[in-house]
C-alpha cells in the first residue's frame, strides 16, 4: 500500500490541456502538408514521382493537394524550382467533407460543428464503436492511445463502447477489405439514428498505401455517409482529438 | 531438374542465385524437410512460386538456431501433390497458405481450411481454382448435450482489429478454440511485387502498424541483399535503436494492457503513459510516433545528431528510473501474481512442434531470438542476452517482456552514447537477377521474415512475408483449452498478436 502511494505521488500530471492554441510537436513531426507552385506551369509538365496520390490535377490541369491521400512519408516531400511540397507541424487536419481535404495549397477548412440537433444530443456525451476493416493496426493503436492519461478522451464525454447498439456513431479505420465489407455495413446499420461516422486515416479515406489492391475498396464505400474525415498515417492522437472536438462544437472559432 | 545435391546454405541477409537452390521431387522434398526439422532446423519460410503456366515451385527456407545457418531447397509440383505436413507439423499452416495463394491442393492435409479467405493471387496461369464463398468456413465443433459454442467477432468489444474466435465450452471451461482470420487481408504480397520501390517500402511499413521498424528493416534487408548494398555502421546502429524503442513501446504497452484487463488501474495508467514516452522518442527521431519514414533501403532517412542522441539517452535513463517502481507495483503484487500464474499455459514441446517464435516461445524456455541466433546489423557487435522464462503461462509472458524491456533500455542508452560514424544511406542499385534473398528480423513479437525472388531482369517476382503472428496464433489456440472463457482476454493480451501481420 505504501509503495502504491509513493508511486502515485511520483506521477506527474501528464494530461495535455486542449485549447484553441496549437500544441508544439517536435521539429521533424510531419503534420499537414503544404503545396506551393509556380501557377504558370501546368501539372503535366512537372514530373512528380511521389508514391501516393497526394498530388492530383483539376480540370485546368493545375495541381491540387489531397491531404486525404497523403501518407505523410518523407518520399512525398518535393522540392523543385516550380513546386514544393513540405510538411508543417500543424496537426489540425480534420474536415467535414471529403472535398474539404483537397486544396490548392494544403490550407484546409477545418471541420464544422454538427447541426444543432445532433450536437445537442452528442455534444456532452458521445459513444463510439470502432470498426477496423483492412487496416494495419496503426490507427487503432492511436485510438487506444486517446484513452491514456495524456490525451484522456473521456474528460470530453467521448467514449468507445462495446456494441454498436450502445453507440451514437462508428469510427472506421482501414481501406475496407473485401472480407470486412459485410461486417462493416452490418455494424453501421446496427447503430440507432441519428448517428455519425468518422473515417480515420489515409486508408479509410482513400485506400492509403493499399490503394488499387483488388482485396480492398479503397476506403469507406459511398453507401456509408461520413461526417468527419481525419487524415494521417496514422493520425496523431491530437489530430483525432481536434477533429472530434470540432464536430461537437467544443473548439469553435479556431484561427483559420 | 532433379539435380541431386545438397541444399544451398547461406546466412541472414544474404542472397543466393536461384539456380543454386536445388530441385527435388515432391516426395524427396518432404522427406528432406522432415529430416532437417527432426535434426533441429525450423521452417523459416515455405511458399509457392509459379513456374511456366502449369507448375508450381515450392521453396522452403530452413534455419538452424544453433549455428545461424539458413538453407533452401525446392520442388516442382503439380496442382495436386502429396501433403508435406503429415511428416512435419510445422509445414501445416504454410501449406494452407500455399493452397489459398497458389490454388494448390495438398492431398492428405489434416486441416485443409482457408487461412485468409481470398481468391488465389499467385496461381500458375493454366490452373483453375474453384471459387469459394468468403464467408464459408468449416469450423470444428464438439457434440454433446452440455457442450455449447461461443462465437466472438469479427467486430470486438474493444478497439481491436477484426478476427473471429469460436469457443467450444462446457460451462465456463473452454474445450477448444478455433480462430478464423483474414478480415484484415489487403493483398500485401501482391502489392509488394508490383509497386515501385519508393511505394513498396511504405506498404512494408503498413504490414503491421505496431511493427513498422521490424517490417521495414526486413523489407530493406532483402532489397539490400539483392542490391549488394552495405549500410554504414551508423545507419545500422540507428536502426537498432529504433527497433529497440519499438520493442520498448509495445512491451510496456502490453504490461499496461494486462494491468487493465485484470482491473489494476494504477499500473495500467502509468505503463500507458510510459509507453507514450517511447513513441515520443520515435517521433523525435523519425517524425512519426511509430517510426515511419526512418528505415529506407541502403540505410536510414534521418540522422540522429549528437544533441538529439544526448536527449534520447537522458530521456531513456529517466524512463528506466520511472519504470522500475511501476513494474514493482505489478510484479510484486501477490494479487497480480495469483491472477496471472497458471493461466494459459503453453508447453515447450508445443512451441517446438509448431515452430512458435518470439516472447511466446521464450516464455516456455525455448530460447529463440533472431538477434542472437542469426545476428545481423548492429547485433553482430552488441549482444543482447536472450530473455527466457519457463512456466509458459500469462505471468511468464509478462515477465519475459519485463526482462526484455530492461535489456533494450540498456542497449539504447549504450548505443546513443557513442553512435558510430558513417553515411546515412548507401546507394541501392539494381537488384541481382534470378536470385533469392532472406532477411530475418527480431521484431518485438518475434521473428519477422521477408523473402524475395527476382526474375531475369532483376524485378521482384515473389515477395513472401511471414509475421511472427503467422506462427503464434496457433499458440493461442493451444493455450486456451482447460481455461475459463473469462480468462480469454488476459490470455489473448499476453500473446498480443497482430491480425494485420497475419492477414497481410
Amino acid at each position: 500500500m505504501l509503495d502504491w502511494l509513493c508511486t502515485r505521488l511520483a506521477q506527474p500530471t501528464a494530461t495535455v490541456p486542449i485549447s484553441r492554441d496549437l500544441i508544439s510537436l517536435p521539429e521533424r513531426f510531419r503534420g499537414r502538408p503544404s503545396l506551393s507552385c509556380d501557377a504558370s506551369t501546368e501539372a503535366s509538365e512537372r514530373p512528380f514521382s511521389v508514391p501516393s496520390a497526394v498530388i492530383r490535377t483539376d480540370a485546368r490541369r493545375l495541381p491540387l493537394l489531397d491531404v486525404g491521400a497523403c501518407l505523410f512519408s518523407p518520399e512525398e516531400m518535393v522540392d523543385t524550382p516550380e513546386c514544393r511540397i513540405s510538411f508543417t507541424r500543424d496537426y489540425r487536419m480534420a474536415t467535414s467533407t471529403r472535398d474539404g481535404l483537397v486544396s490548392r495549397t494544403g490550407e484546409l477548412e477545418l471541420a464544422q460543428a454538427l447541426e444543432e440537433r445532433t450536437r445537442r444530443l452528442f455534444g456532452r456525451s458521445l459513444r463510439l464503436r470502432s470498426v477496423a476493416a483492412g487496416s494495419c493496426g496503426g490507427c487503432e493503436a492511436e485510438l487506444v492511445a486517446l484513452g491514456n492519461v495524456v490525451f484522456d478522451l473521456s474528460r470530453f464525454g467521448i467514449q468507445f463502447v462495446a456494441s454498436p447498439r450502445h453507440a451514437d456513431g462508428i469510427v472506421i479505420t482501414g481501406a475496407v477489405s473485401a472480407n470486412m465489407r459485410d461486417a462493416l455495413e452490418r455494424t453501421y446499420s446496427a447503430v440507432a439514428e441519428p448517428k455519425i461516422v468518422i473515417a480515420v486515416g489515409a486508408c479509410a479515406i482513400s485506400g492509403g498505401p493499399f490503394v488499387g489492391s483488388p482485396e480492398v475498396l479503397d476506403g469507406v464505400p459511398s453507401s456509408i455517409p461520413v461526417d468527419l474525415w481525419i487524415p494521417g498515417c496514422p493520425p496523431h492522437p491530437l489530430t483525432l482529438l481536434d477533429g472530434m472536438l470540432r464536430i461537437l462544437g467544443r473548439l469553435e472559432g479556431g484561427d483559420r | 531438374m532433379n539435380t541431386p545435391g545438397d541444399p544451398v546454405r547461406f546466412t541472414n541477409r544474404r542472397s543466393v542465385p536461384l539456380a543454386s537452390v536445388p530441385l527435388f521431387s515432391c516426395e524427396t522434398f518432404a522427406e528432406m524437410i522432415a529430416a532437417a526439422v527432426t535434426a533441429g532446423d525450423r521452417i523459416i519460410s515455405l511458399f509457392g512460386l509459379p513456374e511456366g503456366t502449369d507448375r508450381l515451385r515450392l521453396i522452403v527456407v530452413l534455419g538452424d538456431d544453433e549455428s545461424g545457418r539458413l538453407q533452401a531447397l525446392s520442388a516442382l509440383v503439380d496442382q495436386r501433390h502429396p501433403s508435406l505436413s503429415a511428416a512435419c507439423r510445422q509445414a501445416s499452416r504454410f501449406e494452407r497458405e500455399i493452397a489459398e495463394q497458389c490454388g494448390a491442393i495438398a492431398e492428405g492435409h489434416s486441416a485443409a481450411k482457408p487461412l485468409r479467405r481470398h481468391a488465389p493471387d499467385h496461381m500458375p496461369a493454366a490452373w483453375r481454382a474453384e471459387t469459394r464463398d468468403r464467408e464459408a468456413y468449416p469450423f470444428s465443433a464438439l457434440a454433446g448435450d452440455e457442450v455449447h459454442e461461443v462465437a466472438v467477432g469479427p467486430v470486438h468489444a474493444g478497439v481491436i482489429e477484426p478476427g473471429h474466435f469460436r469457443f467450444q465450452a462446457h460451462g465456463e471451461e473452454v474445450l477448444g478454440l478455433e480462430i478464423m482470420l483474414g478480415y484484415q487481408h489487403r493483398g500485401v504480397e501482391r502489392l509488394l511485387e508490383t509497386a515501385e520501390l519508393n511505394r513498396a517500402v511504405l506498404i512494408a511499413e503498413s504490414i503491421a502498424g505496431d511493427s513498422v521498424i521490424a517490417h521495414a528493416s526486413a523489407f530493406c534487408g532483402v532489397v539490400e541483399a539483392l542490391a549488394r548494398s552495405h549500410k554504414s555502421p551508423r545507419a545500422q546502429a540507428i536502426r537498432g535503436v529504433a527497433l529497440e524503442l519499438e520493442r520498448l513501446a509495445n512491451h510496456i504497452g502490453d504490461l499496461g494492457a494486462l494491468s487493465g484487463d485484470i482491473a489494476y488501474q494504477p499500473a495500467a495508467a502509468y505503463f500507458g503513459r510510459l509507453r507514450g514516452e517511447c513513441l515520443s522518442l520515435l517521433l523525435l527521431t523519425s517524425g512519426n510516433r511509430y517510426g515511419r519514414g526512418l528505415v529506407r533501403p541502403g540505410g536510414i532517412a534521418f540522422d540522429v545528431p549528437s544533441a538529439m542522441a544526448n536527449e534520447v539517452g537522458e530521456r531513456v535513463e529517466r524512463l528506466r528510473e520511472e519504470l522500475r517502481p511501476v513494474a514493482g507495483l505489478f510484479f510484486d503484487s501477490p494479487s497480480v501474481q495469483s491472477r496471472l500464474e497458471g493461466v494459459g499455459v503453453l508447453s515447450a514441446d508445443a512451441c517446438r512442434t509448431h515452430g512458435l517464435v518470439g516472447p511466446v516461445a521464450r516464455s516456455c524456455g525455448v530460447a529463440r531470438d533472431v538477434r542472437h541466433d542469426f545476428p545481423y546489423g548492429v547485433y553482430r557487435f552488441v549482444q543482447i542476452p536472450v530473455a527466457t522464462a519457463w512456466a509458459g503461462d500469462v505471468h511468464a509472458r509478462a515477465l519475459v517482456r519485463w526482462l526484455e524491456i530492461q535489456r533494450s533500455l540498456a542497449f539504447v542508452v549504450e548505443q546513443v552514447r557513442a553512435l558510430p560514424r558513417g553515411n546515412l544511406r548507401s546507394p541501392c542499385g539494381p537488384l541481382t537477377p534470378d536470385a533469392l534473398a532472406v532477411a530475418l528480423e527480431e521484431g518485438w513479437r518475434g521473428e519477422t521474415v521477408h523473402v524475395a525472388v527476382t526474375d531475369e531482369s532483376g524485378r521482384i517476382r515473389r515477395h513472401k512475408v511471414t509475421d511472427p503472428s503467422f506462427h503464434n496464433w496457433k499458440g493461442l489456440e493451444l493455450a486456451m483449452p482447460g481455461n475459463q472463457i473469462s480468462d480469454f482476454p488476459i490470455c489473448n493480451k499476453s500473446f498480443n498478436l497482430s491480425y494485420a501481420g497475419h492477414d497481410l
